[in-house]
């Protein structure tokens, strides 16, 4: 296998993690919240989803939990944010403390122990295709994100459960005096934006790379939120962003196996660097972040 | 239906005035709400929670050894606040503090590491000054991407940062390891002259807490004294107004970083030049994000905030006590931390909101 057809097998599977969680991050960003304790959100699903799995509780069971564990911190964001009016910022990162902290207190007795990844399901002929055929042997999980980012796309181009959570966040006076309920519709987002973060740090600590380490989100939560920016919150587009960053982290990977001579450290930053970059590559164009920015994010609401 | 029958719900109503009582209490409030609910997480986790508490919160207090020793964890965590605080007022979010602290480790290394022959007074100041400088130049790449670019701020510095933490690793597995170190992760000790004098004999306190102090003093005068800090409020509070009244936004965040990285910077340098006496992977502890609560518990205002690192210093001490004396995790500190943030924001709202209860409207009628 050269190290094209290694990234090619490996990126959807890469990207998984970031995808989930960035979707997550859009919806809420859409309804006007900007939440930014993703990375303590993927951590404690992360930890939950492994002790599950570890004690044989399976790996359904295992997201279940991670998914729940995590709404349920984000809507304890949710509570001090949008009850309590809070700076989103403060509560954002104040959130992702917490989480952090409660994935290492958690963890601490299962520290390098692993559990069994997922089966790859690979579609007929589509996985024969020479170079590109990896893309198409993969683990159910991956291909359940695909739908749902099929999902989440169709719910906000087509539906009117999109409009109004676009209503909410793009003029949420407006939204209320239509009879919208702002703030219930902006605790339903970061509850979907939870669970999501949740299930990708469970793909990431039982089915990615299924061996517990503590801090192994690695700030793919804030990766996750720049996505969303590279996007212009669009799910086609975080789509190809979280490609983007499959392919990074696995080219890293490639990178090392084959002896390049390139220091481990530069490889490790490869993704914060890239993020960077591309951050001011797309923020530079104004008008497109205006175009499909969201106008009240990170703004109280207030009857 | 009689309204008697409706259930009650709390509604959060804007106080005419902002409640400068409730600013006080919110501080101390917050405290005990945290401890509350991080005490009864440690009886979750089978541990004597009157152990852990007499541990964590008063021990770091109780004798003059381990007093000590909270001062000396203060200085870093008063200097960085203070120079984030200064970004937070005028909504610049500077959260990638760690990246800019590493960097003033680094910078300031840097003379001992390749002078390691060199004697005389100079060397402590010049590690110093050469470590603000590194700090704010990583802020400064955050300010021009934020300024030139339009990236945003939080993601910039914070991407920084782990960067930063490579950039150390880096160095200490590679040409700035010690060739005497049996291949630990740590760069030569430094001489006697590169290091910060002692300001307290018999402890470890030395004179960056002084400096951190001076910094605070110098933080308070320019924010409530100076026209260039009012200027940086009005940017936070009413971005809009300051654009009519002609305030540059994009020189007050390049004003905010560079304060905030020199601060964090010279943190970093007085950290390698003080307790550790070399570069090593522990000088990247977590200081950089615990100053952002540090800034917020002290209400991102000059004087709260030498309290609020007071009190997180303790809460380090404490924690490493509870570690041995209670069988605590290391993370509980964490924990506290985010806890305690959370609980400090729920506690800040009353300060212009206050409780009503009322009964449940029918339809939307605001």
């Amino acid at each position: 296998m050269n190290a094209l057809e290694f990234i090619v097998a490996g990126m959807l599977a890469a990207a998984t993690p970031f995808l989930l969680a960035a979707l997550g991050e859009m919806v809420a960003e859409r309804a006007g919240v900007l939440n930014l304790g993703v990375e303590g959100l993927m951590a404690l699903g992360a930890v939950i989803a492994f002790i599950v799995v570890y004690h044989g509780g399976g790996h359904l069971l295992g997201f279940v939990a991670a998914g729940l564990a995590s709404t349920a911190l984000s809507l304890v964001f949710a509570v001090i944010a949008l009850g309590f009016r809070a700076n989103q910022v403060a509560v954002g990162l104040a959130i992702g403390i917490l989480g952090q902290g409660l994935s290492a207190l958690f963890g601490k007795s299962y520290e390098s122990l692993t559990v069994k990844g997922l089966p790859k399901l690979s579609l007929p002929w589509l996985s024969d295709i020479p170079v590109i055929g990896g893309l198409f042997v993969e683990d159910v999980v991956v291909w359940l994100s695909l739908a749902a980012t099929v999902a989440i796309w169709a719910i906000f181009a087509y539906t009117k459960t999109g409009l109004v959570v676009r209503a909410v966040g793009e003029n949420p006076k407006a939204a209320h005096a239509l009879g919208y309920p702002v703030i219930a519709v902006r605790f339903a987002a970061v509850a979907f934006g939870g669970a999501l973060a949740g299930f990708a740090g469970a793909y990431a600590a039982v089915v990615y790379t299924p061996l517990w380490a503590d801090g192994m989100i690695a700030g793919r939560g804030w990766i996750a939120i720049a996505l969303v920016v590279f996007g212009t919150w669009l799910a086609s587009r975080i789509f190809l962003g979280a490609c983007l960053f499959g392919a990074v982290s696995l080219a890293s990977l490639a990178a090392q196996t084959t002896g390049l001579d390139v220091s481990s450290q530069l490889l490790s930053s490869l993704p914060y660097l890239v993020t960077i970059v591309v951050l001011g590559i797309i923020s530079s164009n104004r008008r497109l972040l205006k175009l499909n920015g969201v106008a009240s994010l990170g703004e109280p609401f207030e009857q | 239906m009689s309204a008697l029958s409706r259930p009650f719900l709390p509604v959060l109503v804007r106080r005419e005035h902002a409640s400068l009582a409730i600013k006080l209490v919110a501080p101390p409030a917050a405290l005990g709400l945290a401890t509350l609910l991080n005490l009864g997480l440690y009886l979750l986790m089978g541990r004597d929670p009157a152990a852990v508490f007499h541990a964590m919160l008063l021990e770091p207090f109780l004798s003059w050894a381990s007093f000590s020793e909270v001062l000396l964890k203060m200085g870093p965590l008063l200097l960085i606040a203070q120079g984030l605080a200064i970004g937070f007022r005028a909504k610049v979010f500077n959260i990638g503090a760690e990246g800019q602290f590493i960097l003033g480790a680094i910078f300031a290394s840097a003379i001992p590491i390749w002078l390691p022959q060199a004697t005389g007074q100079w060397i402590w100041p010049a590690m110093l000054v050469l470590g603000a400088l590194g700090g704010a130049l990583w802020a400064s790449l955050t300010a021009f991407w934020r300024v030139r670019l339009n990236a945003n701020e939080i993601l910039v510095s914070l991407m920084l940062a782990l960067v930063a933490a490579q950039v150390l690793n880096y160095l200490l597995l590679g040409p700035w390891k010690d060739p005497a170190g049996f291949n630990f992760p740590q760069s030569v000790m430094f001489q006697y002259d590169a290091m910060v004098p002692i300001l307290i004999p018999g402890t470890r306190v030395n004179v960056s807490l002084l400096i951190a102090f001076a910094f605070s003093l110098a933080a308070w005068v320019f924010m409530q004294r100076s026209f260039a800090g009012y200027k940086l409020q009005v940017g936070g509070l009413a971005p809009r107004a300051a654009g009519y009244a002609g305030f540059n936004e994009g020189r007050a965040i390049w004003l905010s970083l560079l304060i905030g990285g020199f601060a964090a910077g010279l943190a970093g340098a007085a950290e390698v030049a003080g307790p550790l006496g070399q570069l090593q992977r522990s000088i990247s502890t977590g200081y950089g994000y615990a100053a952002i609560i540090v800034a917020y518990l002290g209400g991102l205002h000059p004087i709260g905030i030498v309290f609020s690192a007071l009190l997180m210093a303790a809460l380090y001490i404490g924690g490493d006590n509870a570690m041995v004396s209670a069988n605590l995790p290391v993370a509980a500190v964490r924990v506290f931390q985010g806890s305690l943030l959370l609980a400090y924001l729920v506690a800040i709202a009353f300060v212009r909101y206050r409780l009503e209860w009322r009964h449940a409207a029918h339809g939307s009628a605001p």
